[in-house]
């Protein structure tokens, strides 16, 4: 057996005494430590958001405001969405783009009173805080003291009425100022699973009540960054870092739906020629789903073949789908290779083991839709 | 009938010139759910200390290596098809491969009972 671990000074949400009393084992990630599964275990918590409601600490994260009407007019010169259209309490979600066309990170923006809020990765929030300073001319405040929970599952709303019950109708992807369990939270309908749920902003010093009151609810179970990941995966969202980075366009990554209509048509964000480029003839490579045949898992690195054997790419993320019950994978091929049901093989172990591109997500999404 | 321990948290219970091998359940433990085994074909030669199959958890994949040299006589088809009886019960169905094993004597050198619980209590 090969059991690592490392040990290196790391730094803790306000909800570290929680997960620790609730027997959760912490690992390092993105400079934090953080819950990666609890006694429960990976599989029963990923099963459990996806029948009923997950309760994440997702602290880690990075929130930074902009304040000011131009904000949204501001920020368009760094992001392709379009933001100017983006209505009061509404979120999207953006890149942040280098000049390249290349993505320095993905993250959810909502306009708020007098600016925007924006919630970045974990691992980005120093140097995405730095690049918009630098970049921007109006206030960019750094909120990493705030807290942020997510919790997530088709029983999520119904969990949430008991404590705000005007929250279960907002629309996904927008946002309210609702108070729980007594605390000043501002709550979003948005998350990181493909199922309904709500993201939850607050101050640090309020986290741990606000969760406890929630996992005090019987349909809630703390979920750690390992279900995370496998949930994320199971509907085919990127991962920072592994998915897409800095050599990676929106386009080959599947992600061109973000860039609105009118951006497309004026330009005006970094790397806007390539990108445009890449749109009018289709990029050289592409993002797919990939299933295995057989039961191996493929990590995120594992070589990808053609049906004759030649390179066709690599995987970016890999593993196991609790939901899906097997093996599932996302990686680039050549753009020739990318249609759904192209023939592959997956070099695990030095085997190449035959698998086949798959639509994403692999899992459905159940996201909140308003009645009509 | 005797249980010998490695530091990589394999156990080997020999019977005989024959030993069946597993993980511990520390390691069971550190692994989490165990979604995916990988076994060796019945025949293969193994190395003391080389790969004797893959475990893989949600998370990750490990090797497991042979406590000892040998060949391998049987397989636990059964942790194959249902992979989370190496969580459930890895000292008893959670078994992975049965060794003919070259040299008993390398058994020596393992811990014993006792001695593999002082030294998972170390490692805190």
């Amino acid at each position: 057996m090969s059991l690592t671990d490392s040990t290196a000074p790391l730094r803790q949400t306000p909800l570290h005494a929680l997960h620790v009393a609730r027997g959760a084992r912490m690992v390092p990630f993105a400079g934090y430590e953080m819950p990666v599964q609890y006694p429960t275990g990976i599989v029963a918590e990923h099963l459990h958001t996806r029948a009923k409601a997950g309760l994440f600490d997702v602290s880690h994260m990075g929130q930074i405001r902009l304040v000011g009407a131009a904000a949204d007019r501001a920020l368009e010169a760094l992001v392709p969405g379009d933001l100017q259209s983006l209505a009061p309490g509404r979120m999207r979600y953006t890149l942040l783009l280098n000049e390249a066309g290349g993505i320095i990170d993905d993250l959810m923006v909502t306009r708020v009173e007098d600016g925007l809020v924006l919630v970045v990765n974990a691992a980005c929030k120093e140097g995405d805080l730095a690049h918009l300073q630098r970049r921007l001319d109006l206030a960019v405040e750094p909120l990493f003291d705030r807290a942020l929970l997510a919790l997530q599952g088709p029983l999520a709303a119904a969990v949430l009425a008991r404590f705000a019950p005007a929250v279960a109708g907002i629309p996904f992807m927008s946002a309210v100022a609702a108070e729980i369990a007594g605390k000043s939270c501002w709550v979003s309908r948005s998350g990181y699973t493909g199922e309904d749920g709500f993201e939850i902003a607050l101050a640090g010093a309020d986290a741990a009540a606000v969760a406890e009151a929630l996992l005090a609810e019987p349909e809630v179970l703390p979920i750690g960054l390992g279900a995370r990941d496998t949930l994320r995966l199971e509907a085919g969202l990127c991962l920072y870092g592994h998915d897409i980075d800095a050599t990676t366009n929106p386009v080959e990554a599947g992600l061109a739906w973000t860039i609105g209509r009118r951006r497309r048509a004026e330009g005006g964000f970094p790397g806007a020629a390539a990108i445009l480029a890449a749109l009018a003839e289709g990029p050289r490579r592409r993002r797919v789903g990939i299933r295995p045949d057989g039961r191996a898992p493929a990590r995120e690195g594992t070589a990808i073949l053609d049906a004759a054997g030649n390179p066709a790419g690599t995987v970016t993320s890999g593993g196991f789908g609790p939901t899906l019950g097997g093996p599932l994978a996302m990686g680039y091929v050549a753009a020739a290779l990318a249609a759904p049901g192209t023939r592959l093989a997956l070099v695990v172990r030095d085997v190449p083991r035959p698998a086949a591109v798959v639509p994403l997500p692999f899992v459905p999404a159940r996201y909140y839709r308003s009645p009509a | 009938m005797t249980v010998r321990f490695t530091r990589d948290h394999e156990w080997i219970r020999t019977e005989g010139d024959i030993a069946v091998v597993g993980i511990t359940d520390y390691a069971q433990s550190q692994l989490g759910d165990v979604v995916y085994v990988e076994l060796p074909e019945p025949g293969r030669k193994v190395e003391r200390g080389g790969e004797a199959a893959v475990v893989e958890s949600a998370k990750a994949a490990s090797e497991v290596y042979a406590p000892a040299t040998g060949e391998v006589v049987a397989v636990n088809e059964a942790i194959v098809a249902d992979p989370a009886k190496v969580n459930a019960d890895p000292m008893g169905e959670g078994w992975f491969v049965k060794l003919r094993l070259a040299d008993p004597a390398e058994l020596d050198g393992l811990m014993d009972e006792a001695a593999y619980a002082r030294f998972v209590a170390e490692l805190g």
